[in-house]
């Protein structure tokens, strides 16, 4: 019995452990308000972040899957509260606790009908407020006659909903404004140039300055979790590079690895490396094109088209291997789709030796510029405790001093033989999320270097089964992708398919710290702001 | 029927049978020599210079936005000029899935738009849902909802492909005829109804 | 050095010996308007390329090459199309306004163009105060952007409008208290006077520090003048999708689309006017045979390479800088420019009072 179990069963003697790839803790669902206040704060566990927040349909019952992490210990700890009244679900809110749940159960409300007692904002957050039906629910019924492709625009409410609950059990609805009557709203999204894709912020304004935001999501909610449920397992695959499409491989590797450690496979150290060498020119890629968008975010045109040209020498070297140039496809279970191109090792060795050279170029054409550091220095400033609250992970959270880089926590891959430094600020302003970017890059190419003339021979793929089912049970598995902890949830009844495919992007929750960051800041601060964060709306829907 | 063009010679894009017919359909009757050539004036301003808006939902924005680049370079043809507001834009590159919540405003989008105007579909989602088109949320293809030119396929399509088809449409703007012809067959159509 | 007034003198002449005084003023109006109006075309067009080839270049690509030799025909092209596209009537808004605005705008540019010393007599506006004239009507064309954004009904609109007269009006003074110390060191405001002054050596030269702390405000709040980037707020394409012309299609975008060209035009050619000569050579007291030489080229040659070299300035600003936020570009005007240009009109009325100058 571990640690966290005592600790956990003391607390609540009710809690039973279903064991698996790791220990989950069903909890009863009036004992979890508690629990999760005591995981929170005590001194000995502080689980400060949210890594991830699951909705499931269990037949029966629905309920949720909370996944917690210790920034101060490592330590994990999963949970599981139910509730079997399928009419009228409700669960205990735990966003007072971590703001990133905040859009999370909403996520689950959405796609559950689950009410959560106590969120301030109790409302669809992807689907229409006229939408019928909860669709991830294993009765939905998709039938295109029920939700028909929508013809009028959107009404928008001024308020939203918050539930209590009353003694005798029963829900309460009390009606709360999100926008005052007299406030001056105006819509940005979610075809918007700044937005970065189909977000769409409805902001009241004050004069210049930004009284709230309020984050409307779903405009490219493809429902991919739901499909996924109905696909074999190299079939899911496929999503994984069209969610947040700048990082690709990554997102595949996480899918990937999730899945081999449930069928206990061993990758070839061949693919290891390749896996890890891709994953690498994916992060330098993505922060390019993070370099591009935002500087031209800000008005500066000219940077956009300094950060494709040398985009465009990564995509070409993925073009060689994977024939793709962004979505690649090339992870596949067990190692990768075919071996590397023979000029593969010459180009990265080729784009190594430049872009350095590059790098200063960007810092003479942008960071050095006196309107570019004012319009970034002191703006959007997000505190540690808030970045660890809201789960702000990647390089957003890195910028705020939080060390959450998962390949150095949980190291996967070759991860483990190469050296390289987590680059860490503590400002947490724009400028901060702008410099650890291109910081970053530097340390990719380190990365790159070592990896590059080390490639082990062998093979490049492990054999599979035609069929691949996993063990009964649950797995989840996180990997570095370019803009956040990415996590891949899976729960599995010994299926050709997964009963429950959940993609934890880092995007949902750099979405939720918009509004708090943005109180009080100009217009102008919402798209650097925005910028900064590096959002991918695919992402965030999926 | 051969569509001829200066600038884009017949051998390199002699794929396309819909323009083919298009123009046979367009030249049954002949032209006015005059109003011939105020057709052909047109067409070749309108045609030169197609402004897209800016507008992308999902991976072949990205791809989209490579064409912008300096490789690609799309402003060598007169498409640089992308406008933010659709009001000011000629065509609209439907770059990704569009989902139910998408639809209406992609609707309104279009509606917004000055004519004359032309939708692209660019990639399989936006062709006929792609991947995706078995979820209970994403629309089989944006022709459900507007009237579209040109398909580019593709997941998401190599710039080059979409440079082809935006100069596809540039060779559909080349031919039409905005004076008589359309019009009276537009009426004629009417009058039949 | 040839005098364009030698023509116009004889046209005037050739039209009264057969017209009657008024009717001879009559035609003369009618062609000088024909003239510019067409002037205003064509300059416009070459801006529109040599901006987009500009850019191209500063940012690796080719820009347009496809329509007519090297592209050259591409604003043509872009012309034939705006001018054919629907006009959108937009259901809520001020009707009159919503269609007056881009005209405001188009006269404003239209009047400060008829200003511009292009060569040698060749000023189609030439009175007493014609500084003060300039700066008059180029003030109106920010009624054109307010109108603009408050009567098409939208909230971006309205904030892009707001932003501009905000921008336009402060950046106004700079403009004015620069024009006044050139003034107070010509001692004149008529055009042609300012320009035969500098006939000994452009006031830039001449005009010691005062003159080119002057200059380089002029620059900037010239810059900011025609909403141009860094200062491209009020129609900053990331923040308020297209500013105050969000609404407007076809020709009425259009006339934004060219007073921005033309505003431009006019900021670099106010600057060559009144720091580097007009149309005047490049003259340096002395050198007899140089001089000469410099007369040689005309005088149109002049103005056209000096206010192209400023507007190629202007052109790199907005391709290199990122923009400004309001809070910022407000404070810099306030802050910085005015009081350092008031202190500089100060230091050049001393200068001319005391006679410090040569």
């Amino acid at each position: 019995m571990s640690d966290i179990e005592e600790k956990i069963k003391k607390i609540v003697p009710k809690a039973v452990v279903e064991e698996g790839a790791f220990p989950l803790y069903v909890i009863p669902k009036d004992d979890m308000p508690a629990l999760a206040r005591r995981l929170h704060d005590d001194p000995d566990m502080k689980f400060d972040s949210l890594a991830a927040l699951t909705g499931v349909d269990w037949g029966e019952t629905l309920g949720v899957v909370y996944i917690l992490d210790s920034t101060t210990t490592g330590k994990r700890v999963a949970l599981k509260v139910q509730t079997s009244d399928r009419e009228n679900p409700s669960l205990h809110t735990v966003s007072n606790l971590w703001k990133s749940a905040e859009l999370n159960e909403r996520e689950v409300y959405d796609f559950y009908g689950i009410k959560f007692i106590g969120h301030p904002d109790m409302r669809r957050i992807f689907l229409r407020d006229d939408w019928k039906g909860y669709p991830l629910r294993k009765d939905y019924d998709a039938a295109p006659e029920i939700n028909p492709i929508p013809v009028t625009n959107e009404d928008n409410s001024d308020f939203t909903v918050t539930y209590s609950q009353n003694p005798d059990g029963t829900l309460k609805a009390e009606q709360r404004r999100i926008f005052q009557p007299d406030d001056y709203v105006v819509n940005i999204g979610p075809q918007h140039p700044a937005t970065h894709g189909v977000l769409r912020f409805r902001t009241a304004l004050e004069g210049e300055n930004i009284k709230k935001i309020d984050v409307y999501c779903g405009y490219i909610h493809r429902g991919i979790e739901k499909l996924s449920e109905s696909m074999t397992y190299p079939q899911t695959l496929h999503f994984t590079d069209r969610l947040d499409y700048l990082s690709a491989h990554q997102n595949r590797h996480a899918l990937c690895m999730c899945i081999e450690e449930a069928m206990g496979l061993e990758v070839p150290a061949r693919a290891q490396y390749i896996r890890t060498m891709m994953d690498e020119l994916t992060r330098i890629a993505s922060h390019l094109l993070f370099f591009a968008t935002f500087c031209m975010d800000l008005g500066a045109t000219t940077a956009f088209f300094y950060g494709f040209r040398e985009r465009d020498m990564i995509l070409d070297i993925f073009e060689d291997t994977c024939g793709a140039r962004l979505t690649m496809n090339y992870n596949k279970i067990g190692g990768v789709m075919a071996d590397i191109h023979p000029d593969f090792c010459r180009k990265v060795k080729e784009f190594i030796k430049i872009m350095p050279s590059r790098l200063q170029e960007y810092h003479a054409l942008f960071t050095g510029n006196v309107i570019a550091r004012n319009r970034m220095i002191g703006v959007g400033k997000l505190t540690l405790e808030d970045a660890k609250s809201y789960g702000v992970t990647g390089p957003s959270g890195r910028a705020s001093g939080w060390a959450c880089d998962v390949r150095k926590l949980h190291p996967y891959a070759a991860y483990d033989k190469v050296s390289f430094d987590e680059v860490i600020m503590t400002e947490g302003d724009t400028y901060s999320r702008y410099l650890l970017r291109l910081k970053e890059i530097e340390q990719s190419l380190h990365i790159l270097e070592q990896l590059v003339d080390n490639i082990p021979e062998g093979e490049y793929a492990a054999k599979t089964k035609p069929i691949i089912k996993l063990p009964a049970g649950h797995y989840f598995k996180q990997v570095e992708a370019s803009r956040g902890a990415f996590g891949v949830y899976i729960e599995s009844r010994e299926e050709k398919t997964p009963y429950r495919l959940k993609f934890v992007s880092p995007g949902l929750c750099l979405v939720g710290a918009v509004d708090h960051l943005t109180r009080g800041a100009k217009i102008a601060d919402l798209i650097a702001i925005g910028g900064s964060l590096d959002y991918v709306v695919p992402d965030i829907d999926r | 029927m051969e569509v001829k063009i200066k600038s884009m010679k017949y051998e390199d894009f002699k794929d396309n049978e819909y323009i083919e017919q298009m123009v046979k359909e367009l030249n049954a009757n002949g032209t006015n020599v005059v109003v011939g050539v105020l057709d052909d004036m047109i067409d070749w301003g309108r045609s030169n210079s197609m402004w897209p808006l800016t507008f992308a939902t999902s991976c072949c924005g990205i791809e989209y936005m490579s064409v912008g680049a300096a490789r690609h370079d799309m402003a060598r043809f007169g498409f640089e000029v992308t406008r933010a507001s659709p009001r000011q834009a000629d065509f609209i590159m439907v770059a990704g899935t569009i989902v139910h919540r998408m639809a209406p405003v992609v609707k309104r989008l279009y509606d917004q738009m000055a004519d004359p105007k032309y939708v692209i579909a660019v990639g399989g989602c936006a062709i006929s849902g792609g991947p995706f088109k078995n979820s209970y949320h994403v629309l089989k293809g944006v022709g459900e909802i507007i009237p579209v030119d040109v398909y580019i396929p593709g997941c998401p399509p190599r710039p080059e492909a979409m440079l082809y088809g935006m100069m596809q449409l540039q060779r559909k703007v080349k031919v039409e005829r905005f004076f008589g012809h359309v019009n009276r067959r537009d009426k004629s159509q009417k009058s039949e109804k | 050095m040839f005098d364009f007034s030698e023509i116009t003198t004889w046209i005037d002449q050739f039209l009264r010996t057969y017209l009657e005084p008024w009717g001879a003023v009559l035609v003369e109006g009618i062609l000088v308007g024909l003239a510019l109006l067409v002037t205003y075309a064509i300059i416009a067009l070459v801006l529109i390329y040599a901006e987009r080839k500009i850019c191209a270049f500063f940012q690796c690509r080719l820009g347009p090459n496809r329509v007519g030799p090297l592209g050259l025909l591409q604003p043509v092209a872009d012309m034939i199309k705006i001018l054919l596209k629907e006009l959108i009537v937009i259901k809520k808004s001020d009707r009159f306004l919503y269609e007056l605005a881009p005209f405001l705008v188009i006269v404003s540019s239209m009047l400060a163009f008829g200003c511009m010393p292009f060569g040698r007599g060749l000023l189609a506006i030439d009175f007493n105060v014609g500084v003060f004239f300039i700066m008059a009507v180029s003030s109106i064309g920010v009624l054109g952007i307010l109108l603009a954004g408050w009567s098409s009904n939208n909230k971006f609109t309205l904030i892009g409008a707001m932003r501009s007269g905000a921008q336009m009006i402060s950046y106004e003074l700079s403009i004015g208290v620069t024009m006044l110390t050139v003034v107070v060191f010509a001692g004149s405001m008529q055009i042609s006077e300012i320009i035969n002054q500098q006939y000994n050596g452009w006031f830039i030269f001449t005009g010691h520090i005062p003159m080119i702390i002057a200059f380089i405000i002029y620059l900037i709040a010239g810059t900011a003048e025609t909403n141009r980037g860094p200062f491209d707020l009020p129609e900053a394409e990331s923040e308020l999708t297209a500013g105050y012309h969000t609404e407007y299609s076809g020709i009425h975008f259009g006339f934004y689309y060219l007073a921005e060209y033309l505003n431009m035009f006019i900021v670099s050619g106010i600057a060559s006017l009144l720091f580097l000569g007009g149309w005047m050579p490049l003259h340096i007291p002395g050198w007899e045979a140089f001089n000469e030489i410099m007369n040689y080229i005309p005088s149109v040659i002049w103005f056209i390479i000096k206010t192209a070299v400023i507007m190629f300035i202007i052109i790199w600003f907005k391709w290199t800088f990122p923009r400004l936020r309001i809070d910022q570009l407000i404070k810099l005007e306030w802050k910085y420019l005015l009081p350092i240009g008031l202190l500089n009109l100060l230091v050049m009325t001393l200068m001319v009072i005391l006679g410090w100058h040569f």
